[in-house]
């Protein structure tokens, strides 16, 4: 219990954000009105998909400089629960930007900037099924994860800076500008990317757990 | 005597004048403002709503806590 106590903190910031999240009292904006809440539950999705995919990233480059089974399957589940926050994250924003842009989808960078990063995400599940040799799959799909990281996170970050974007925090328009968050919005943001972020390392983990108990018995039977 | 009366009535309309725009503008901007869930906060609803996801969540979370410790204990045992 002494090293879970990051998974009882994410079940307190979960509920918080929850409660909070409806109740504390937002500016009153033209075209967002209420959906401003959105921003506790979409923008955490974006945020934990980022740090998750970090780790997976670590966990490649670790595989690489020392390949054990366990460093692969850390990477592929951390991988594997970024790209579901990553596709939470679109469908999330695809509602939201309905209801305030008018339309599901708009050719926008940062939204189409997302949608190809997560189609470079989605490669590499696909890199990943082709190989019957686990270490070839192993040391392939980490050397691939490293490119996925590297493209991804300019499309996500970088580029959508670059151009005019009807997105915040793109095209020069900050996502942390006063007019967009205030002092009672930060007090329940913040909570909630923390909140979100280590729900992701929670599923991950308990995911790549799981995979190991698999191999360890798959290993056992074969003894 | 009505000299004075006058004068009193035209004060309170110099003073009317210069307010009424004012409390048109108060008045204006309560219904400029954009809309938000007004009612549902004030009629107690919102808190309903917040209730049912609070339970939800919390159902998935104690349900991701139970899968956790089935996980736990099979480590154990494939341990030894």
């Amino acid at each position: 219990m002494k090293n879970n106590w990051w998974k009882a903190l994410a079940v307190v910031l979960l509920l918080y954000t929850a409660v909070a999240g409806l109740l504390v009292p937002v500016p009153r904006l033209a075209i967002l009105n209420e959906t401003i809440r959105n921003l506790y539950f979409h923008v955490p999705m974006w945020f934990g998909m980022t740090f998750i995919l970090i780790a997976s990233v670590i966990y490649s480059i670790r595989y690489l400089r020392n390949p054990t089974p366990e460093l692969d399957i850390r990477s592929h589940e951390a991988a594997r629960t970024g790209i579901l926050m990553g596709c939470v994250g679109l469908a999330t924003g695809s509602i939201w930007a309905k209801y305030t842009w008018g339309t599901w989808w708009t050719n926008d960078p940062k939204l189409n900037g997302a949608a190809i990063a997560m189609l470079i995400y989605g490669a590499y599940l696909v890199l990943r099924s082709s190989f019957t040799d686990e270490q070839q799959r192993a040391r392939i799909s980490a050397i691939y994860n490293i490119f996925a990281f590297a493209t991804a996170m300019p499309l996500f970050y970088i580029l959508p800076r670059l151009t005019d974007s009807l997105h915040p925090g793109a095209g020069g328009n900050p996502a942390f500008a006063k007019y967009d968050l205030d002092d009672n919005m930060r007090l329940v943001f913040y909570p909630a990317v923390i909140g979100w972020t280590l729900l992701a390392f929670w599923l991950a983990q308990v995911a790549s757990r799981i995979a190991l108990l698999k191999q360890k018995v798959y290993e056992k039977q074969l003894a | 005597m009505k000299n004075s009366l006058l004068k009193l009535r035209s004060a309170f309309l110099l003073l009317a004048a210069l307010l009424l725009p004012v409390l048109h503008a108060a008045a204006q901007a309560g219904t400029d403002s954009p809309e938000m869930a007004d009612a549902l906060r004030q009629n107690g609803k919102i808190y309903v709503v917040v209730a049912v996801i609070a339970v939800v969540l919390a159902g998935l979370l104690a349900f991701l806590i139970s899968l956790d410790r089935k996980v736990g204990r099979l480590e154990k045992e494939l341990k030894d």
